[in-house]
């Protein structure tokens, strides 16, 4: 008894005393993730240090410094105004109209303005997994678009709408036209390509190997170079092939084969059992492909066909080379314009269509991770 | 075809026409007529075209006077020089341009990767936004913003940057010391060759003896020795008992001029400076996948089995991250050979601009031109994808 009354023994548990300042809030976290060892002070120092150098001109020339308005050189002459000057934004402004459709006659811009509206309501209809009739979307986007998009811009006097020849388009209507026609084109061909390449036809498997790997094999330039070069050779006298549509058919064909081989490993990654299972059925080759395998196997590969597409869209610039008014071109042509000379002209037409390739490719790539992240779903821990 | 009388009664019930043999047979002639009959018409258009415009088909234009100057050569080459000379022009200054890019954007691309994975707050993400940046730009507005942002507005020669030790930059390029041999330069050669031979020798031989008797030699050291300090050792040698093999000339700032020195033209400098940084990004995304491969077990179990960390890392997880980060990394190393192409918009004579771009349009040899270039650009990446192959088959884990 006298034992037990010396002990003493807690009815309540005691408060915990909050952890030191040291390892919670701003200061801990600094501590942690900055100073947490010697090295890592180290880095953290020189990381800042380069961010200290780098950040302050990158920012004053692209925001604080920059000249937002003017309507010539004047406006970005450091020896004009009298201060310095950082990115030229009015330049941007005043050939903004060109940038986006070269020399499209304005009273028929109208149309490419409904072309990107036609092409946005497409890409939202494939893009959106949850879209209603998404299989009419794709009908839509594979066939009716571009049908339509082609009679819209060409135009025709049969249809009321006065032609526009393909030299007066440019800008970014021509990188969105190449990117979507490679797009468009390459998906079939990629899945033919993609079929072709697992066929037990040995015929048809070297056919699609050779071209596959012949293609992959040789740099884009070579092959927009060839289409402009030769293409005209292939064709009888006479005969000649619009400036525009010669790198089309180049960035289709190169396109083809990088689609066919992110779809090849689609197909590789559906069971076998899949495929048995529709022969024990009785579907033949086509069906079997057509309701089994390849919605399964495109599913899978949504995120591989979406980076493809960032590299083709990346490539578009490439036309530039060959002749095609695309954007880089444009921004070529209107950055020696003596009527905007100004030091800093080049660099602003640069980060223009840096920002431009950047939300494009960068926002793809967002989407094609967050896909990939739901149709792993299944498989997370 | 006359099918029905050929097929014997019992052999089948149903028509030879759904036969998959036979169908398979029909498509496969199908399509071997089909791409026979487009190679037809295309060659025969190509000829009549050909014949119309006089150009005579053939390699024969090779060996004929090229006429036009090149502004960086590794082999001795003018304007007498002959096409074919003026081929070999380009493709080594591709090939040069793409070993330096690959070495240095292993180097940049590596430490991106590794800054990404750093638990250092700042360090992963600065790396991050390198990453993304660099990999969400097109490559062609990369080199245009090297070359004509960057290098063109560089002061001119009267008022050359210096960058110390030798190394001057102005609009006309970088110009770097000129090493000048000297008649003995060649033993300083054989002996980083002797040494090369030996670190791999002894590499081997630490190898047996370890699997034999469990010793251990410091394998990493020696080959270093080996490769690095004996060629240094037979330099200074050489520079106490005769005269200094391996010289620098230093270019030197002059009233109106560099003097002086090795020229690099700022074509390869663009177009370098845009190789690294584009392919560093894709670099590091591959070798950033590459460790997180590496389950945490790995380097756990090595713990348990009483490893330290520098160990572990050496024996544990470098060599499986290794085996994940090789195929891509190769791959993007025919990326940027491949890539070395877009050359052609800033001007730097590899082996498009020269062969595709000037020979082409001076000779109009169209289908000649195209198709040598293809088949060089075709041979290294089936040399590369050869050898991948072979390290895979190698290197791949054994499975049941």
């Amino acid at each position: 008894m006298a034992v037990q009354s010396l002990s003493f023994i807690r009815t309540a548990p005691v408060e915990a005393t909050p952890p030191p300042t040291a390892v919670r809030g701003p200061v801990g976290w600094v501590r942690e993730n900055l100073f947490s060892s010697p090295l890592n002070i180290a880095l953290t120092l020189l990381v800042a240090f380069l961010l200290w150098i780098a950040l302050p001109p990158f920012l004053r020339f692209m925001i604080f410094d920059a000249v937002w308005t003017g309507s010539d050189r004047n406006a970005c002459r450091e020896d004009v105004i009298g201060r310095p000057v950082g990115a030229c934004w009015a330049f941007v402004w005043d050939r903004l109209s060109y940038f986006v459709y070269g020399s499209y006659p304005p009273a028929e811009r109208w149309r490419v303005d409904t072309f990107f509206a036609l092409l946005t309501v497409g890409a939202v209809w494939m893009l959106w997994l949850k879209a209603p009739r998404r299989g009419l979307g794709a009908a839509y986007f594979f066939i009716v678009f571009p049908v339509l998009s082609f009679l819209l811009l060409t135009g025709s006097e049969r249809i009321g709408l006065p032609e526009v020849p393909t030299a007066f388009w440019g800008g970014i209507l021509v990188t969105i036209i190449v990117s979507v026609v490679g797009i468009v084109l390459s998906l079939p061909f990629g899945v033919l390509l993609a079929l072709g390449r697992r066929s037990r036809l040995p015929v048809v498997r070297l056919a699609s190997v050779t071209f596959i790997e012949v293609v992959r094999g040789v740099p884009l330039i070579t092959v927009l170079i060839m289409a402009n070069t030769m293409l005209p050779l292939f064709l009888p006298a006479g005969m000649s092939v619009d400036r525009l549509l010669r790198p089309l058919v180049g960035v289709a064909l190169f396109a083809s084969a990088y689609m066919a081989e992110v779809i090849r490993g689609g197909l590789q990654a559906v069971p076998k059992g899949q495929y048995e299972g529709a022969m024990s059925l009785g579907l033949g080759y086509w069906r079997m492909m057509y309701f089994i395998v390849l919605p399964q196997a495109l599913r899978i590969v949504i995120p591989g066909i979406v980076n493809t597409f960032i590299g083709l869209f990346k490539d578009t610039t490439l036309v530039s080379i060959v002749g095609l008014l695309d954007l880089v071109r444009t921004i070529e042509a209107s950055r020696v314009d003596p009527v905007w000379a100004a030091p800093t002209v080049s660099m602003t037409g640069y980060a223009f269509a840096g920002l431009f390739y950047f939300v494009f490719c960068y926002g793809m790539s967002r989407y094609s991770l967050m896909v990939e992240r739901r149709l792993a779903a299944g498989q997370r821990r | 075809m006359s099918t029905t009388a050929t097929v014997p009664p019992e052999s089948s019930k149903a028509s030879m026409l759904y036969d998959p043999k036979v169908r398979g047979l029909v498509y496969q002639g199908a399509l071997v007529v089909g791409i026979g009959l487009l190679f037809y018409l295309a060659t025969t258009n190509a000829i009549d075209n050909l014949r119309a415009a006089r150009i005579a088909s053939g390699f024969g234009f090779l060996s004929s006077t090229s006429g036009f100057d090149v502004n960086q050569t590794l082999v001795p080459y003018n304007a007498t020089s002959t096409y074919g000379q003026a081929f070999l022009v380009g493709l080594l200054n591709t090939l040069l341009v793409a070993v330096i890019g690959c070495i240095l954007a292993t180097f940049l691309g590596f430490a991106m990767g590794i800054a990404r994975l750093s638990s250092n707050w700042i360090v992963a993400k600065t790396a991050m936004v390198y990453v993304e940046v660099i990999r969400n730009l097109p490559l062609l507005l990369q080199l245009l913003f090297w070359y004509i942002a960057v290098l063109r507005p560089l002061p001119d020669a009267r008022n050359s940057v210096s960058m110390g030790a030798g190394f001057f930059l102005n609009n006309r390029g970088l110009f770097v010391p000129r090493p000048l041999f000297a008649a003995d330069a060649w033993l300083v050669w054989a002996a980083l060759a002797v040494g090369i031979v030996g670190s791999v020798a002894f590499a081997v031989f630490a190898r047996r003896t370890q699997e034999q008797t469990g010793k251990q030699y410091p394998v990493v050291l020696t080959s270093l020795a080996l490769v690095l300090g004996l060629p240094l050792l037979v330099w200074l040698v050489l520079g106490l008992v005769t005269a200094n093999p391996i010289s620098f000339e230093m270019p030197e700032q002059q009233r109106f001029n560099l003097r002086g020195g090795l020229q690099v033209i700022p074509e390869f400098v663009a177009l370098t400076l845009g190789l690294v940084v584009y392919t560093s990004g894709f670099i590091a995304e591959v070798v950033r996948a590459g460790i997180l491969a590496v389950s945490k077990g790995q380097s756990e179990a090595a713990h348990a089995l009483g490893l330290r960390s520098g160990p572990t890392l050496k024996l544990v997880v470098i060599p499986q991250a290794m085996r994940v980060i090789i195929p891509p990394l190769t791959s993007q190393y025919l990326n940027l050979t491949k890539n070395s192409s877009l050359a052609v918009a800033i001007g730097y004579p590899d082996l498009v601009q020269v062969f595709m771009g000037t020979v082409l349009n001076q000779t109009g040899q169209a289908i000649e031109c195209v198709a040598i270039t293809m088949a060089v650009y075709l041979t290294i990446s089936l040399i590369t994808s050869a050898g991948m192959n072979i390290y895979n088959s190698r290197k791949a884990l054994v499975e049941r």
